[in-house]
Formats: structure tokens, sequence, C-alpha cells
């Protein structure tokens, strides 16, 4: 019962968020679900898998373009739009997983920047996709039927039952042999192959889901922010949030995604309206100063030093955030 | 196109990858002894730039005269860094350490954007500006300059590290740490040298680009991609490597800018980069 708690407390608040919230604050906590969401995606192959993605902006944005695209160019329904970005960013995850994933650690993480940075020249330049202009989003059908509403609360909705999803996949992923098999890649990957787990699928497997799920924040992204190019849906700095958010809260962990989601957006958002306007950086310096501190000082996140309050004898440990359990603990 | 265009880029080509091949040691010595990529590596460079703009501004002492300070400021503050920071990071999972030097690279391009302001500067009238006309070649000053200082510098690495004792610890450290500590080798000090000597290489590059280059707060983004590439062809942890695949990809990306399109020098480099960790994950001089 009691892992329950946490789950059903943040569902009640979220039904209930928009009859207390105004427009700002509705805007904030779509921010948060859809920061979330990527979160919760990028954990699937970053935390449970352990492979270190900072090129998951790829994906995000290649759902974004797909989408907007099919309803630019040939009118199609962002709903099928939605569904095919995720089918694109499969198909880029798989090139991405046959060149990157034989390589370990440091390499793989540089790597999937290159590939990530590739994707952005090439949006970048190419002209029937917008080039560096970017896109905008129709606004002649609204509704329901064409994902595209007049006011923020419809999207909220969308943001929540997006995130709900990709957290129930995560759920089933966590409780079942593929959670397994992918934490023996992370932890044991030796002891994991000379069982018979064939790593290099399963390494696939995760990054396939993870992109699929991610692609889906991108589309939503488009539909909500009707204008996408290719600095606010493929640039790198996104592909950092999306790991961030899981790090703060807890890598490998269920709803550590969100919980860094909530903390790390509200910051976000707070010091970018106190000093954004001033264009001196101040809200970056506060944001880079907050990475440090975490992964300094609790590399195992909120929820690992939530569980470290409750059980000391992992306080150490959580603190040290030892080289490989940096997920187990949590 | 003339055999005279061709040659003229193969040399500006040269010129560059020697400044690239400089910032690559400093990483791929960071990398080598403490097994950290240090992703705020081209922030170094940055400040690097902007210590040479300042002391030009301020002071009106030109950049090259002022460069042995700019490299001793750097590598007080990759020391300090390290002291700081870093060490508290040694054994920690590899996660931790990339979310670490990322935070120091966003933390320094906001204290840049801070102080500096994002405007882009330049350096007008310093002592070295104008055309080198040389085998029938014209090349900037400036870059020559930088290319000669580049060279100057790496040099000197390349003996402090194959000729002094606290160079054969240093790479003692990095071939074996605990044997390395065993033989009496504080690593700790091995460290904060290579944070040091890695940053001052950066601020050397930054100091030699500062007199044609623009400089900004961000202006470290491109060139921590292209040191990524350099160090990973030349096979991380080799200063030698880094040298000769420095001037490799200055090459491939002016030669590519030039038959294919300026707008896909990086794709071609970043390309090259791929195509290195896939086939040779090792890089040319690396050890399988």
């Amino acid at each position: 019962m009691k892992q329950w708690i946490f789950p059903a407390a943040f569902l009640a608040v979220a039904l209930a968020l928009p009859m207390f919230a105004d427009a700002s604050r509705l805007n904030l906590a779509i921010l948060v679900l859809m920061a979330a969401q990527l979160g919760v995606s990028w954990n699937i192959v970053g935390g449970y898998a352990g492979q270190v993605s900072l090129g998951h902006a790829a994906f995000f944005g290649l759902g974004a373009y797909t989408s907007t695209l099919l309803l630019v160019k040939f009118g199609v329904n962002p709903w099928f739009g939605i569904l095919a970005g995720g089918a694109v960013a499969v198909a880029l995850s798989l090139a991405f997983g046959w060149s990157c994933f034989r390589l370990k650690g440091h390499y793989f993480a540089m790597a999937t920047i290159a590939v990530a940075e590739l994707v952005q020249i090439f949006f970048t330049e190419w002209d029937y996709g917008g080039a560096a202009v970017g896109l905008s989003v129709p606004m002649h059908k609204t509704g329901w039927a064409w994902m595209n509403f007049a006011s923020k609360l419809p999207y909220y909705w969308l943001a929540l039952a997006l995130l709900v999803i990709t957290l129930a996949v995560n759920l089933w992923i966590e409780r079942s042999w593929l959670g397994y098999y992918f934490r023996a890649i992370k932890d044991e990957p030796d002891a994991a192959r000379s069982i018979g787990v064939n790593i290099a699928r399963y390494k696939q497997v995760a990054l396939s889901i993870s992109a699929f799920f991610t692609a889906l924040g991108g589309s939503l992204y488009a539909q909500k922010e009707l204008f996408i190019d290719p600095g606010s849906v493929l640039a790198t700095g996104l592909s950092i949030k999306m790991a961030l958010v899981s790090i703060l809260g807890g890598v490998g962990t269920l709803f550590g995604p969100l919980v860094g989601s909530v903390v790390l957006t509200s910051i976000e958002e707070f010091t970018r309206s106190m000093f954004g306007g001033t264009g001196r950086g101040t809200d970056i310096i506060i944001y880079a100063a907050l990475i440090i501190f975490i992964a300094v000082f609790y590399p195992t996140g909120l929820v690992g030093w939530w569980r470290s309050l409750r059980w000391p004898r992992l306080r150490s440990a959580a603190r040290k955030g030892e080289r490989k359990g940096l997920g187990e603990l949590a | 196109m003339s055999a005279s265009i061709l040659a003229q880029t193969l040399a500006s080509g040269i010129l560059i990858g020697l400044i690239y091949a400089l910032v690559a040691i400093g990483l791929t010595m960071i990398f080598g002894v403490m097994d950290i990529v240090n992703f705020a590596h081209g922030e170094f460079l940055m400040l690097g730039m902007y210590s040479a703009f300042w002391l030009f501004t301020l002071y009106a002492l030109d950049p090259i005269v002022t460069l042995p300070l700019t490299i001793l400021m750097l590598f007080a503050f990759g020391v300090i860094l390290y002291k700081l920071v870093i060490s508290r990071i040694a054994n920690a999972s590899m996660l931790s350490q990339i979310f670490t030097t990322f935070g120091i690279m966003y933390l320094l391009r906001g204290v840049a954007q801070f102080l500096w302001k994002p405007d882009y500067r330049t350096i007008e009238n310093s002592s070295v500006s104008g055309t080198v006309h040389f085998l029938g070649l014209q090349v900037g000053e400036p870059q020559v300059v930088a290319g000669v200082g580049a060279v100057l510098v790496t040099a000197a690495i390349w003996w402090f590290l194959n000729h002094t004792r606290l160079g054969a610890a240093l790479e003692a450290t990095a071939s074996d740490k605990e044997a390395a500590r065993l033989m009496g080798i504080d690593s700790h000090r091995m460290f904060a040298l290579a944070w040091g000597i890695g940053a001052a290489c950066a601020g050397a590059a930054g100091g030699l680009l500062a007199t044609f280059f623009p400089i900004f707060p961000d202006v470290g983004s491109t060139f921590i991609l292209l040191a990524f590439v350099v160090v990973n062809l030349g096979g991380f942890g080799s200063v030698t490597g880094a040298f000769i695949a420095g001037i490799l990809v200055g090459v491939i990306e002016v030669m590519g800018g030039l038959l294919i399109g300026p707008q896909y020098k990086m794709a071609i480099v970043l390309m090259l980069f791929l195509g290195v960790l896939m086939f040779r994950p090792q890089g040319l001089m690396g050890k399988a």
C-alpha cells in the first residue's frame, strides 16, 4: 500500500490544480509535466540501462519536426503526426544505437552529442523544413480533433496524460524481465553477457523506447508552442535538461524525474523571471551552480537523499554515489 | 579551382589545426591522468581570450606580450578548480563527473556573460595584423603568429613531459595510478598539475586566437566539439596523437568548407568523429 501514497497524492494534486491555478501558474505546471515526461523517457536508457545519452534533443526535435511538417505540408492530423514522430525517432535510434552502443561510458556520451549536433545542423540547413527560420503550426483547425487549442488548459491535460502513460510504461518495464535486463546491463554487463543476455539488443530496446516517448513529448511541445526552430527543439541544452531532471530526482527511479522536474523547472522559471530579462546570465549562473552542487554532493538525487534520511545506513553510500550502484540505492 | 587557392586553404587549415591541437592536448592530458572528460574545456579557452582582450583594452598590452601571463592565470585557475571542485569527484560515478564539468561549463559562460556582457568583441590593431607573403601564399599574420605560438607551447609541454622528473611523474600517474602511488607520487598533486596544464593549454590557445577571432561568452562551444574530435582521433591520453590529429582536423575542416560549403564544415568534422569512434575507437595513435 505504502508505495501508492506518492503517486496517489501526485495525481490528486495534478487533477485539482487547474481549479486553483491562474494562467501563468498553469503554464508553469505544463512545463513541469512536460519536463518530467522527458526525464522519465530519458531515464529508461540513461537511468535503468545506464547509457548516459547527451543527445536526446535529437529525438525530441524529430518528434516536433515530423508532426509539424506533416501538418504544415500535407495537412496530416497531429494525432497521427505524433505517432509518426515517434516512429521516425525510433528509426533514428536504430542508427544511433548501431553507431554508438559499442562505445562505453564517456565515449558513448560524446558520440551522442555528435549525433544530436549533426541532426541540428541538418535541420538548420534544410530549406524545406524551414531551415534556421523554423516552422509555425497553423491555428485554423482547433479543438481536440486537431490537438490544437486557443487556451492552455487542454495542453495541461494532454501533458498530464502523456506523463502518466510514460510513467505506466516505465513501471511496467521496472517490474518486468526487461527491467532486470536493463539493470544487469548497467551494473554487471559481463555477468549479464555470460548468462546469455544479448547486451547490444537490450541497450537498443531501451534506447528505442526512450526515443519514442521523447519524440511524443517533442510533438506535444510543437502543438503547444505553435512554433519550432532548431534552436528551440534541437539544442544541446535540452538534452542536458532531460538528463538533469532525472539526475536531480534520482536516476533509475520511477518518480525521480518527476520530483526533479518540479524542483528544477520551478527554480529555472523563477530565476528566469527574476533575472532573465537583465540579459546578464544570472539565471544561467544559478542553474549551473545547482547542477554542480547536485553532481558533487548528491549524485543519487533527491529520491536517494530522502531514502538516506529514512535509512541512515545508506547515507554514506548515497553521498559517495558509488560508481556502480547509483540507481540501485534509490 | 586553382592550385593556389588549394595551397592557400591547406596552409590556413594547418595553422588553425595547430591551435586545435593545443586545445586538445590540454583535454587529453586531463583525461589521460584522471579519466575525466572536461566539458568545460572550451570555457578555459574563452577565459584565455578575455584575459588577452582586457589586458589589451585596459592596459594596452599586446596579446602576444601578455601570453605568458594568460598562461599563468589559466594554470592557477585550473589548479584552484581542481582543489575546490574536481578533487571531490575524483572517485565519483561517471554521471556525476560528466555533470560536474557540464555545470562548470554553464557557470563560466554565465559568469562571463554577467561580467562582460554577451557582446562580440575583437582586438583591433594589435602588433600582429596584416598578411604574410610566403612562397607565393598569402596568409594572415595573426594566424601565422598563432600557429607558431601553438607549436612553441606544444613543444614546451612535450619537453616537460619527456625531460623533467615532474613530467615523468605525471605520465606515470596517467599510465598506472596505483603503481605511481606506490612509487611515492602523490596522485592528488598530479591531478592538480594536469588540470593546471590542461587549462593553461586552452588558455594559451585562447590568447593566441584573440588577435583574429571574435571574443564572446559562448565561444568555447565550437572549440570543445573540435577538441573532442581531435582527442578521439589522436587517441585519448596521447599528446603526440592530439598534435597530429589537430592538424589533420584543421585541414579537413577548412578543405571540407572549401569543397562542400562552409555551413557543413562542422558536419564533416562530426561525421569524421563518429567514423573514428565506430571503426577505430582507440584513435590513430592510441593502443588497442
